[in-house]
């Protein structure tokens, strides 16, 4: 299976990510000016700070060209992983619901952090258990997740809040401490916290790569 | 010749009247406007070390892993493998006390450009910063704003800010530091230097457009004392932009890796005047400028503005002719702007044009090597120069009091408030980040395959003030022992040098001094220097700063696994102090605490010093002990603690009556904490001998207990030798408050971690 990883400008974690994406699976990197995904079978959204995060983080980034092959792979039901910034670009396009507004004390926050896994019966975390403690990183300026209270109630009722941070949170002020969470289909998820910088135990932690794996899983079993 | 608008008379931009007697001379007549606003700018303190060059020459520069030294824009180590580090340390302090965000924030910019224009790509920022106290309203405000200010262009632009170092003092307050050190990772083959090369090939200015930012920023701002009315200096700050810059790096390393590129050189102090000149003095070479071709972010700008605009995030390159389409097509890619702006001649002048009309005329060796080399009056001060500190605590002080004192003072107290703005992760090498050891370590590979760096930065200007040749050599010390706690060899070194008015006597001599010291550890330590900075006026109406010398250096270890923690790890573990380490209370921060200021630190002895080094790395690279902790600010009793913080773990350990309070509490070069198995410990004994290692105590349990006890006789025997000689005791520890204590401590763990994390306050009103 093929992980396709974009780049715009401005993105910083990339790299990381096409790293990360290596270890479960072949990976490349995408150009946010082609409109052409290169016959990857799951498509990541990186983190960073696409076209400096000017306007809003993710606003401009959205309507790359690449955005449109995304959305249309999206819409055929392809797996789409937004991390960080990615997270912010998917929001921004429409592909997920909710958006991200600055941290509650305005300030960049670098933490490493648990997770809860709440919904392990996704393409995205099934080699987790459901209640399971994924220590990752998290690092952003603008990770405080935000939908109605309405739509809230609706998406946990649906599954899609799939992880949400551990108790003592992150202080970002995310509502209902969500962490990540997917579309109503299921296929195109965004995440705040980095998996990609927790694949390689010398750099703290490896419950990232369960994210990974199970992308890769999927990939292969819709494959064959 | 007309040169538009006639700038300010010399005097006003920096120079003196013999310095334009002197350029009258050299070029044979009066220099027009544009040519006056650059000679200012090259010959400016900050441009020309015309106050520093001299010493500079007497500091070491050779060793077998340099590939670039001292003249680049930045040093280069070998690392194996093909690779090499470039990294370099630069102040950007006027511009961050002025507004500090900025500042800040374009000094970030300003080092990552220095390496990346050599070729390779940046992976790691730190930052060494001063401030005024911490209760001082516009400490916290500069805190706040300075370190937002790297947060934002270093996580921004997707490069990890690893690790460094902030202190608070008085002599501060008027003129904080900001200095940032970059280091970055790339083939050494792909090196390119900046000496401009080939008659006839093109010169592109690459990146953001031209304004009238920064204008006169290196002579006004940075040569000068800061004082009333730098409000109105507030134009002379740059205003950064990483995303321009993020761009700028991906685009100059793709073209560096297509080989497209002759030379290479960021636009930094003096923008175009600066990099133009210092690329044909380089190549031997003249250039031609064309001002009118120049991308301009406002309409109307002089020629003169044009040459000195300090606007940020712009590179310039020499491209030969047939390859300037390729230029061109990969700026486009990435949406960088690209213009040919001039070209490379056999002159021998710095030609300026705008449009047909020469505007500008100067030969390169007048503007770039004759700038005049003033040799320093060193005179030492007959009188302290710099007030005791107000006393913070009141005798008699409690022992555990104290101890909880150091942790909360905000020198000491944790830095979490800033590391944690800081992406201390991006690009996947960050095996300890800040926090996590005593010196940064960054794989070279995933996985850690092919090992991997280290990098620390340190200062103490309060040590070097008191005595500016051995607070310095102990600079260089700790700076090396940080690296050595992780295993690693250093490479190289670069520094900054942060001091008042060199014109003054009594800063001449500290500087000199100084460089004096640094030379010498340099040379004891086998450490080559390979680049540097020098920040000179930094005072105010309140006087000079601290002198304040910044080293930071690079080392290499082969396996980042093995890296030990600077907490303790496991219950059970017995602790060690090793290393030559002779504590005083001079230049402590108990000393600082009970409002004392000495005038003397006690001598070291370099080569016993480094013969501990290497021990200590050898233990460390081979995993032999499971901690390793160097003791600095604040003493022993600190680095207990942070082990024990850092761990969650306790720890009991014995010191003996004689010396009880300067071993806990004094400080001085040369210790380190570790902690390991029975049998490690054994080892490391065996190989330091009885004289540099002794046993403290064992880890666990939940309280810190410092004991003093009845040792037996070789026992104390043992740590007086290695900790507090005689002759140390009549020299300083007269000094010594009568009330500072001398009975045992025991703190829980969590107490400590409390004050600890109090120190600077999470958030500012």
């Amino acid at each position: 299976m093929k992980f396709g990883v974009i780049r715009f400008p401005g993105s910083c974690d990339e790299v990381d990510a096409l790293l990360a994406c290596e270890r479960f699976g072949d990976a490349e990197l995408l150009w946010h000016g082609d409109r052409e995904l290169k016959g990857a079978d799951v498509v990541v959204v990186p983190g960073g700070f696409s076209y400096g995060d000017y306007l809003r983080a993710g606003a401009i980034a959205r309507f790359s060209p690449v955005m449109e092959a995304v959305s249309e792979f999206a819409a055929g039901g392809g797996l789409v992983f937004g991390i960080c910034n990615g997270f912010q670009v998917l929001c921004e396009a429409g592909l997920l619901p909710g958006a991200l507004l600055p941290n509650e004390e305005l300030r960049f926050i670098c933490r490493q952090m648990d997770v809860v896994v709440e919904n392990a019966d996704t393409p995205f975390t099934r080699t987790c258990a459901r209640g399971e403690r994924l220590s990752i990183p998290m690092k952003h300026m603008s990770g405080r997740y935000y939908a109605p209270g309405e739509q809230l109630d609706a998406m946990e009722a649906n599954g899609q809040v799939v992880l949400r941070y551990a108790p003592g949170g992150p202080h970002n002020g995310s509502a209902r401490d969500i962490a990540g969470v997917t579309n109503e289909a299921g296929n195109v998820m965004g995440l705040m916290p980095h998996p990609e910088h927790a694949v390689d135990p010398l750099t703290g932690s490896t419950d990232g790569g369960k994210l990974f794996e199970s992308l890769a899983r999927e990939a292969a079993a819709v494959a064959a | 010749m007309n040169a538009g608008t006639v700038p300010a008379p010399h005097r006003e931009l920096g120079l003196t009247d013999s310095e334009y007697e002197l350029i009258c001379d050299r070029i044979g007549r009066v220099p027009n406007g544009v040519e006056l606003a650059m000679f200012s700018l090259m010959w400016s303190e900050h441009c020309g070390y015309k106050h520093s060059r001299q010493l500079l020459k007497t500091l070491p520069t050779e060793g077998k892993a340099v590939v670039m030294g001292p003249g680049e824009n930045a040093g280069a180590v070998d690392v194996g493998d093909g690779l090499v580090v470039a990294f370099k340390v630069e102040s950007h302090n006027h511009p961050s006390a002025v507004e500090p965000f900025q500042g800040a924030a374009t000094g970030v910019g300003g080092i990552l450009r220095d390496v990346f224009a050599i070729g390779a790509r940046p992976i790691a920022i730190l930052d060494s910063l001063r401030f005024g106290e911490l209760d001082s309203p516009r400490s916290q405000f500069l805190l706040d704003r300075v370190v937002g200010g790297i947060a934002h262009y270093g996580n921004s632009i997707g490069v990890a800010t690893v690790g460094g170092e902030i202190a608070f003092e008085a002599p501060y307050e008027h003129n904080c530091l900001v200095n940032a050190m970059c280091l970055g990772i790339g083939p050494r083959d792909k090196l390119i230097r900046s000496a401009a090369a080939g008659i006839g090939n093109v010169i592109v200015l690459f990146g953001a457009l031209t304004g009238r930012d920064g204008i006169g920023g290196a002579s006004v701002l940075a040569s000068a004392e800061l004082g009333e009315g730098d409000a109105a200096k507030r134009p002379s700050v740059q205003i950064g932009d990483p995303f321009e810059e993020k761009r700028l790096l991906e685009c100059s390393l793709e073209l560096l890796d297509g080989g497209l590129l002759r030379s290479l050189q960021d636009l930094g102090a003096a923008g175009l005047t600066s990099s133009a000149s210092e690329m044909a003095s380089k190549g031997e070479v003249g250039i031609d400028i064309d001002v009118a071709r120049v991308p301009l972010r406002e309409p109307g700008m002089e020629p003169f503005e044009i040459m000195v605009s300090e606007s940020q995030e712009r590179m310039l390159c020499v491209v030969e002719p047939d390859r300037l389409q390729a230029v061109l097509d990969v700026c486009a890619k990435w949406e960088v702007r690209a213009t040919a702006i001039g070209e490379v001649t056999d002159t021998r002048h710095m030609r300026i044009f705008s449009g047909d009309e020469v505007v500008g005329d100067i030969p390169v060796e007048a503007l770039v090597d004759d700038c005049p080399v003033y040799t320093l009056e060193p005179e030492a001060p007959s009188e302290p120069i710099y007030p005791r500190p107000p006393a913070r605590v009141e005798p008699p002080v409690d022992g555990e009091e104290l101890l909880l004192e150091l942790l909360r003072s905000p020198t000491v107290a944790s830095k979490r408030w800033a590391y944690e703005q800081y992406d201390t992760l991006v690009g996947s090498r960050t095996v300890r980040r800040a926090g996590a050891a005593d010196a940064a370590v960054l794989q070279l590979a995933p996985d850690g395959g092919r090992g991997a760096i280290a990098t620390a930065i340190d200062g103490n200007g309060r040590r070097v003030a008191i005595d500016p040749y051995t607070g310095t050599v102990e600079n260089v010390l700790e700076c090396a022992r940080n690296l050595a706690c992780v295993g690693a060899e250093p490479l190289g070194l670069t520094n900054c040098l942060n001091f008042g008015n060199p014109e003054k006597p009594h800063i001449a001599w500290q500087l000199t001094e100084s460089v004096r010291g640094l030379g010498d550890a340099c040379r004891a330590l086998g450490v080559p220097v390979v680049g540097g900075n020098v920040s000179l006026y930094n005072e105010g109406s309140e006087g000079p700063i601290y002198p304040t010398p910044i080293v930071g250096m690079v080392g290499w270890l082969p396996d980042p696994e093995r890296v030990p923690s600077s907490a303790f790890v496991e219950e059970g573990h017995e602790i060690a102090l090793i290393g030559p380490y002779r504590p005083s209370f001079a230049g402590s921060e108990t000393e600082k605490l009970t409002g004392g200021l000495a005038d003397g630190l006690p001598p070291l002895d370099l080569e016993e010093q480094g013969r501990a080094l290497g021990v200590i790395r050898d233990a460390a690279r081979e995993g032999l002990v499971a901690s390793a902790h160097d003791i600095s600010e604040g003493g022993l009793g600190v680095t207990l603690a942070e082990s024990c913080m850092g761990g969650g773990l306790g720890a009991r350990v014995e010191l003996p009556h004689t010396g009880f309070a300067p071993l806990v509490f004094g400080e001085g070069a040369g210790g380190v904490v570790v902690s390991g198995t029975g049998a490690a410990m054994a080892e490391l004994e065996r190989r330091l001998g009885a004289e540099s290692f002794f046993r403290l105590g064992v880890v666990g349990g939940d309280r810190l207990e410092i004991v003093k006890a009845d040792l037996t006789q070789a026992g104390e025997a043992a740590l007086a030798a290695s900790g507090a000689p005689e002759e140390v005791a009549q020299a300083f520890r007269n000094r010594l408050p009568d009330s500072v204590p001398a009975a045992s401590l025991s703190i829980p763990v969590a107490d400590l971690t409390v004050a600890f994390e109090s120190g600077i306050p999470a958030k500012f009103s």
